[in-house]
């Protein structure tokens, strides 16, 4: 086994065990937020399953042994996670269908936002970057400063709010809400992506100020490659490590995103589902939501860490 | 709860240089003028945050309420500075319950290291598995519209931020050759944090209370505005928010007070450190 297959399966491993920790979180979470339900839950299962008219007390005691409600609350959350470690996601309260279905047809259009988010704040981060990069002190350079420090202030809903108000109602240019096309994932996208690229421009403006700087740039030029050449082969290269890796640590803010910013544009996403799940009650569908949000993270995480490896060959010989 | 960004400034102020630059001054500034606002509340300018009057609603600025009034004709300038009030004392107060324990846990992991290090850090991981918001959003769900709920959500996961930094450092410092001849020469372990901790990690730790302040007033709203947090009729920016959405046609001077304040405030936060990028 070569060194990069032992260092991508210790970064499965140490991924792994997050996602199990996740999983465990969230099926606490998700029972402690059943235990808090007010009322009595076998009278309320008894009273779902035979109809109000029809349920009496034998009936809930019935329900209560079959389920074993009875049961001290730890054994109860044993069994809870065990119902999880299954895979068994149980069927909305609301909808009446299976989650695990519900989340299937959700995550595609959550995925979809979150690769428009990524792909928006690119567009805007790389250009920005690479140019106040290059001339770093300069007038682009101070301007990008300010405006990232006043877009990071603004949070994603506020933004999102903000820009709905100006594109969508007065300039009419896409619209308000919901999901019919691919007009649609304009202003969504580039809320999360402003955000985004607020941050990332500022690194990656660092990362090709350092790279432009480096010794190994100065030989590039000195043995006579041109400066377009050098910064195409050498200086971008060099810059990519730290803009992925911090494409990682934005991560949690694109997921926090995704969940708030989903409600603002009535994106029928999976954050959405969950905020109203919550809203509603619907606590199988806030388990099954959460999670998946939650695994979504750690998988995306896996891939940040493994393209890491991939761009920088140094780690591959340790 | 009352003096939270004055603390702030105080702490600011004596981290800094004799010469603050132009924005940390902008930034001080605007959160001494927050702090008034928080402390006075709606008192200071005699409103009521919940007065309602429907025979004016959705008014521009008047004499009688300087920044017009709700749908329900409820004065804006006592909701705003009663949504300030709430978000700004949650704020300080889950600053302060992470800041502290989070503080004192990582030094006490860095100082004893073996299973208390390994044990505090795989808590530490285990909160930092999940995105913040996501946590805070279930165990607001836990009890919907409680407050406690929002409060111990935002501390439990601002606490791991100064509990990772202050062990990661404590860990270098405490392995000086400065700190192995302060304790030759019999100086007791709280002599020894004081004298040669507190001074390394002191501006780091004001970063990181300045952008969790902001993390935590962020969130307030985010979940006010999508109706799990504070619940109506309490003034709240977030919940403002979505009061006031429907009503934008017109009223577009209404939504965008309460989006103000907020972008004001977490602007204030992070220009008194400094900058948009953390430690």
């Amino acid at each position: 086994m070569n060194a990069f297959a032992r260092m991508a399966l210790a970064t499965l491993a140490t991924r792994g065990v997050q996602a199990i920790i996740v999983a465990v979180i969230v099926g606490i979470v998700s029972f402690a937020m059943m235990q808090a339900l007010p009322g009595d839950a076998a009278y309320r299962i008894a009273a779902g399953r035979y109809g109000y008219d029809m349920m009496d007390a034998a009936s809930a005691d019935a329900v209560r042994a079959e389920l074993g409600l009875d049961q001290p609350t730890l054994v109860q959350l044993w069994a809870w996670l065990k119902t999880l470690a299954q895979f068994d996601l149980g069927t909305s309260a609301v909808y009446g269908t299976s989650v695990a279905d519900e989340i299937a047809s959700q995550l595609g259009y959550s995925l979809l936002l979150a690769a428009g988010a990524v792909v928006a704040s690119l567009l805007i981060a790389l250009p920005l970057g690479i140019a106040s990069g290059l001339r770093p002190g300069g007038l682009l350079d101070s301007m990008s400063l300010a405006v990232s420090i006043f877009v990071r202030s603004i949070p994603a809903f506020a933004l999102g709010i903000v820009l709905v108000l100006v594109f969508a109602v007065q300039l009419k240019l896409f619209p308000v809400a919901g999901f019919q096309g691919f007009s649609n994932l304009v202003l969504p996208s580039l809320t999360l992506g402003l955000g985004l690229a607020a941050v990332s421009n500022r690194v990656i403006r660092d990362a090709v100020v350092d790279a432009m700087s480096a010794d190994w740039r100065l030989f590039a030029r000195t043995k006579g490659l041109s400066a377009r050449l050098t910064l195409t082969r050498h200086v971008l290269r060099n810059a990519a490590l730290p803009v992925v890796t911090y494409i990682g640590v934005q991560l949690a803010y694109l997921i926090e995103g995704v969940v708030i910013v989903e409600s603002v544009f009535a994106w029928p996403g999976i954050g959405h589902a969950l905020v109203h799940a919550i809203f509603g009650r619907d606590i199988a569908m806030v388990q099954g939501t959460a999670l998946v949000l939650g695994l979504t993270y750690v998988a995306l995480n896996l891939c940040v860490d493994l393209a890491c490896r991939g761009i920088d060959p140094r780690g591959r010989t340790a | 709860m009352s003096n939270q960004s004055e603390m702030m400034i105080d702490a600011g102020v004596s981290g800094a240089q004799s010469t603050l630059p132009v924005s940390r001054m902008t930034g001080l500034a605007l959160l001494a003028l927050l702090a008034v606002a928080a402390i006075g509340g709606p008192g200071l300018i005699g409103g009521d945050p919940a007065k309602q009057s429907l025979l004016h609603t959705l008014e521009g600025p008047s004499a009688a309420h300087p920044l017009g009034t709700d749908n329900l004709g409820r004065d804006m300038a006592a909701r705003l500075l009663s949504g300030a009030q709430l978000s700004l004392s949650l704020a300080f107060l889950s600053v302060i319950t992470a800041g502290l324990p989070g503080t004192l846990l990582g030094i006490a992991a860095a100082w004893f290291g073996g299973w208390a290090d390994r044990l505090l850090g795989a808590f530490a991981d285990a909160v930092l598995a999940l995105p913040g918001l996501l946590l805070v959003l279930m165990l607001a769900a836990i009890s919907p519209g409680s407050w406690w709920a929002l409060y111990a959500g935002i501390s439990l996961t601002l606490w791991v931020e100064y509990f990772r930094y202050t062990r990661q450092r404590a860990r270098i410092v405490l392995a000086e050759p400065s700190v192995e001849a302060s304790k030759l020469l019999g100086l007791g372990p709280w002599l020894l944090i004081r004298r040669h901790l507190i001074p390394e990690i002191g501006p780091g730790l004001l970063t990181i209370a300045a952008f969790g302040a902001a993390t935590a007033v962020t969130s307030v709203a985010a979940l006010g505005f999508v109706s799990v947090g504070i619940r109506p009729p309490t003034a709240e920016w977030g919940v403002m928010m979505t009061e006031l959405l429907p009503y934008w046609r017109e009223a577009p001077f209404l939504i965008l007070q309460p989006v103000a304040c907020l972008v004001l405030t977490v602007l204030a936060l992070h220009l008194s450190v400094g900058g948009p990028r953390r430690p």
